[in-house]
């Protein structure tokens, strides 16, 4: 077939990049961007290859949690595992998702994305 | 543009806020081409593990094709400014697969649910869903070249859409259709959170 044969097939446990762990250390949602800086990169070096290729995705662009995971090809459980031990040791900066309360703060957001779209 | 300057300005970085707007609707209904036709990027899909038991991920899912379903979900992406994205999400058609609707409408501005009207029945369990969620809605319905024409109200009456939610005629497949699409979604989401506002609370606030 068309894709090459990995020896691993799917032997490999989904989990076996975070080491079995399936509950990760914060909720990230996933629409929330990630900014790697490239002190971050640096240090993702030294924290395994899943990481640092994460690291390397957020260099360039901010990324959503859905997009490194699609990127990366692993399931969303799995990366936001990842991610979020990532975000704890300094490698990944979180950025927020649409604010939930507050009126205010909801409606000015509303008014950024209905003039952004506008703009298309 | 010296050295140092851009080195604090990496050091604390604007603050970048990401919002969604999710793309509800039937199986094969056209949520893939209404999110290609609007983003910046090819669709691209992420999945989610689920074990059977539906209690979400689960480290049995070594297992291949058994007691674990993959569910896969197309998104796509707006970069609207410097400190501002959109992320357009397409539910898993599936109806089964809710637990992971609940994922995606969390926190978002709103959401269309798309109607094919050769397959109008598919729409049931989709507006069942949001008829029983605190989020704003839209429906647009998607006419397809050759597709059956109805006039709104007719289908407004068939699928008993509440007075409340806006109904919209649009084709997924052009940019300037599904703009509108997701302008109606925005505008509904501020006109609900207004009338919230005008109902839930004093206007005493500061």
């Amino acid at each position: 077939m068309g894709q090459p044969y990995d020896p691993r097939g799917n032997l490999v446990r989904p989990y076996a990049v975070t080491r079995g762990r399936t509950e990760p250390r914060r909720d990230i949602p996933i629409e929330a961007v990630l900014v790697a800086n490239q002190a971050g990169v640096q240090e993702a070096r030294f924290a395994g290859h899943d990481k640092y290729r994460i690291a390397v995705l957020c260099e360039p662009r901010a990324q959503s949690l859905a997009e490194v995971a699609a990127y990366m090809r692993l399931p969303l459980g799995v990366t936001r595992v990842l991610v979020a031990d990532m975000v704890a040791d300094g490698l990944l900066l979180l950025h927020s998702a649409a604010p939930r309360q507050g009126f205010t703060e909801r409606m000015d957001l509303l008014e950024r994305v209905l003039s952004g779209l506008r703009k298309l | 543009m010296d050295f140092a300057s851009s080195e604090r300005a990496g050091a604390q970085p604007r603050e970048i806020t990401s919002a969604k707007i999710v793309i509800a609707g039937g199986f094969g209904v056209g949520k893939t081409t209404m999110v290609g036709a609007v983003s910046e990027i090819e669709p691209l899909t992420t999945e989610a593990l689920m074990t059977s038991a539906g209690q979400g991920i689960d480290d049995a899912s070594n297992v291949p094709g058994k007691d674990t379903t993959t569910v896969a979900m197309d998104f796509g992406r707006i970069t609207m400014a410097e400190d501002l994205i959109l992320y357009l999400f397409g539910t898993p058609g599936q109806t089964r697969f809710w637990f992971m609707w609940d994922e995606l409408i969390r926190g978002a501005v709103g959401a269309a649910v798309l109607v094919d009207t050769r397959r109008i029945s598919d729409a049931f369990a989709p507006l069942d869903y949001f008829e029983n969620r605190h989020l704003p809605y839209l429906v647009a319905l998607n006419c397809f070249d050759g597709a059956p024409r109805y006039e709104p109200e007719e289908v407004r009456e068939a699928l008993a859409i509440a007075p409340h939610v806006p109904l919209i005629m649009c084709d997924a497949r052009h940019r300037d259709s599904v703009k509108q699409v997701l302008v109606g979604v925005v505008e509904h989401a501020m006109a609900t959170l207004v009338a919230e506002q005008g109902r839930g609370y004093p206007a005493t606030v500061g």
